[in-house]
């Protein structure tokens, strides 16, 4: 659906510009990029996605002014710019909650994803190197995480190196290598600030290939059905996207501004005031909310599977999880993209929400007694969820009519706008 | 190109030649920069130098144990009492979730035996860094919780170890690390 341009340069100067360095003309088609005219506010997710990726970068930047990776003055460093630095409180609390509200917007982003079936043909690429930026993203953050050299810190970089070790054979000379020493140290803290200087730069760049990825195949939109009439089904997304995503911004940020001015450590954890000491573990070692669901699978898995011993098991489902949304775009045999034509897949798609949220909640408590029962079936339920449900679903779902067009969804069934209302409300 | 497509159906010629040549120059060339870009990560010689460390344990009463450090990791040193000697020597190695000593200092096959996982039966001296996710077990510090076993607990996922440092109860899948160590004198090791 890459569309032809339209720029004309008006004046001398952009004449000039345009046969050296069509610049304009590139912004111009940017622009004017023909959207699908039925996009309700989930797909608004992507544009606070770039703006939280911007502030991250110039408040990451700023800090890094202030700041001192070594083990005897980075907490102290922390707790300078807190006290000392002009606005530095409310910079360094812009950025660690801004990657908390990074994280929220992503999820939403990857549920209504799911949702819409925007994974599938001929978007596969668009859904992968979604995935790529979502590990790049956890990386950066638990690098940033481990900065601040605090209790929390510290215990976060050994145990998450340490999944490493699950490995036989390759695992130990990995983890070695990734810390620099036979424990989390200097060498440590220096390489994680260095690597987290650099990875949202490589975001940066993954984004860039996502969206020219959906800039040659097309928006996907809440009817799954392809723009047949680009007159008819389609709107240039300025004006008409960039005021529709500037006001869902403006919101995010009231929700954004609230936790940075009301509540920053609302979402933090108190032990990481303590600074880090390599003798002492806190007693309850729990990573930031959004790698929650991730924590739970990895405990969840407590028994040996064949040779295959519980730690390793854990280590295994916690990066199958993620590894398994690779193969997401092959596994749904679906020949219908939106679920809001697949009454079937629906109900499995809100339980599947129920259960990365239960993960979540499991992921916080301690791992005994019933919340490991919990962690493991709400576990099995989502690999079950894209091994075997999707996959029937495909075969076995009878699909609800789609309309005709997007113009026809939009126009002639008032109906289906009434659904779309009820969707948002989910 | 359309010249070089015919000519590839043809025998090879010497420019296909130079064309691997460099091409496998390339990736030599790519790969020999990569060994010290990647290596430099690998622990350098001042983290290496503090490879040993010698552990006074002359003022170690019975029942008393400390924690030092090593190589960056904590070091668990118990005085065991009469009892827990005798209860981690008439442990059977069949209820050992892990069967082998892990002990640098003895066979990497033998057993998990208490034998086998001390020097002198007084003093245990373990790794005190836990074998599921590296957390420090609790119980070398007075009061702390010692687990089901006595020994350590790790209170990060519930590792119960006992007073051989043998794991005996949840999800870590080894036995605590005995590291390489000698008595100098009577009361005194030498770590590393």
């Amino acid at each position: 659906m890459s569309h032809s341009s339209t720029y004309r340069p008006g004046t001398a100067i952009e004449r000039w510009l345009d046969k050296r360095l069509p610049i304009i003309r590139f912004s111009d088609d940017f622009m004017n990029f023909p959207t699908p005219k039925n996009l309700n506010y989930w797909w608004t997710f992507g544009a606070i996605l770039a703006v939280c990726l911007v502030i991250q970068i110039i408040t990451g930047v700023v800090l890094a002014m202030h700041y001192t990776p070594h083990e005897d003055y980075a907490f102290s460093s922390i707790e300078h710019i807190m006290r000392d630095v002009n606005y530095g409180d409310i910079i360094r609390y812009t950025h660690a909650n801004g990657a908390a509200i990074f994280f929220l917007a992503v999820y939403i982003h990857m549920f209504r994803g799911l949702y819409y079936g925007s994974y599938k043909e001929p978007r596969e690429m668009v859904w992968i190197l979604g995935v790529v930026i979502f590990l790049l993203m956890m990386a950066t953050a638990f690098m940033g995480y481990v900065l601040p050299w605090g209790q929390m810190s510290f215990w976060a970089a050994t145990v998450i190196t340490n999944f490493f070790t699950a490995f036989p054979i390759i695992g130990e000379p990995i983890k070695t290598l990734l810390l620099g020493g036979p424990a989390v140290d200097n060498a440590t803290l220096n390489r994680f600030y260095s690597l987290h200087y650099l990875l949202p730069f490589a975001i940066f760049g993954v984004v860039a290939l996502h969206i020219w990825a959906f800039h040659t195949s097309g928006n996907n939109n809440p009817t799954g059905v392809e723009v047949k009439d680009v007159k008819k089904d389609t709107v240039p997304f300025h004006p008409y996207y960039t005021v529709k995503d500037g006001f869902a911004i403006a919101v995010f940020m009231l929700l954004f501004a609230a936790f940075v001015f009301f509540n920053p450590n609302g979402m933090g954890h108190p032990d990481n005031y303590i600074p880090a000491n390599p003798l002492v573990t806190p007693p309850h070692i729990v990573p930031e909310w959004y790698f929650l669901p991730f924590y739970a699978i990895l405990r969840a898995i407590t028994f040996d599977i064949g040779p295959i011993s519980s730690k390793l098991g854990g280590v295994i489902a916690m990066f199958g999880s993620i590894m398994v949304l690779f193969v997401l775009p092959w596994l749904d045999t679906s020949k219908v993209r939106s679920m809001r034509y697949r009454p079937v897949a629906q109900l499995w798609f809100v339980l599947f929400v129920i259960a990365c949220c239960g993960l979540g909640y499991l992921g916080g408590q301690p791992a005994e007694g019933v919340f490991v029962v919990w962690a493991q079936i709400a576990t099995a339920y989502y690999f079950l969820f894209f091994l075997v449900i999707l996959p029937l679903l495909g075969v076995f779902e009878k699909t609800k009519p789609l309309p005709k067009s997007i113009a026809d969804s939009v126009l002639t069934n008032t109906k289906a706008s009434g659904g779309m209302v009820a969707q948002a409300a989910e | 190109m359309g010249a070089t497509k015919d000519m590839h159906e043809a025998e090879p010629t010497r420019r296909d030649f130079i064309h691997i040549l460099a091409g496998t120059t390339a990736v030599v060339g790519a790969a020999g920069v990569a060994v010290p870009l990647i290596h430099q990560m690998n622990p350098d010689a001042s983290v290496l130098a503090l490879s040993t460390k010698e552990v006074d344990l002359s003022a170690l009463e019975v029942g008393q144990a400390i924690k030092v450090m090593w190589q960056g990791k904590p070091v668990f040193i118990r005085r065991r009492t009469a009892e827990e000697i005798k209860s981690v020597e008439e442990t059977p190695v069949s209820a050992l979730k892990d069967g082998k000593a892990r002990n640098a200092n003895v066979a990497a096959n033998d057993d998990a035996e208490d034998k086998n996982r001390v020097i002198k039966p007084d003093y245990i001296v373990v790794v005190g860094v836990c074998t599921h996710l590296g957390c420090v077990p609790l119980g070398t510090s007075q009061g702390e919780v010692r687990g089901d076993f006595g020994g350590w607990f790790c209170p990060c996922h519930g590792s119960h170890y006992d007073n051989a440092g043998r794991i005996r109860k949840g999800p870590a899948p080894e036995n605590l690390q005995v590291p390489k160590y000698q008595f100098v004198a009577d009361t005194t090791i030498r770590i590393g």
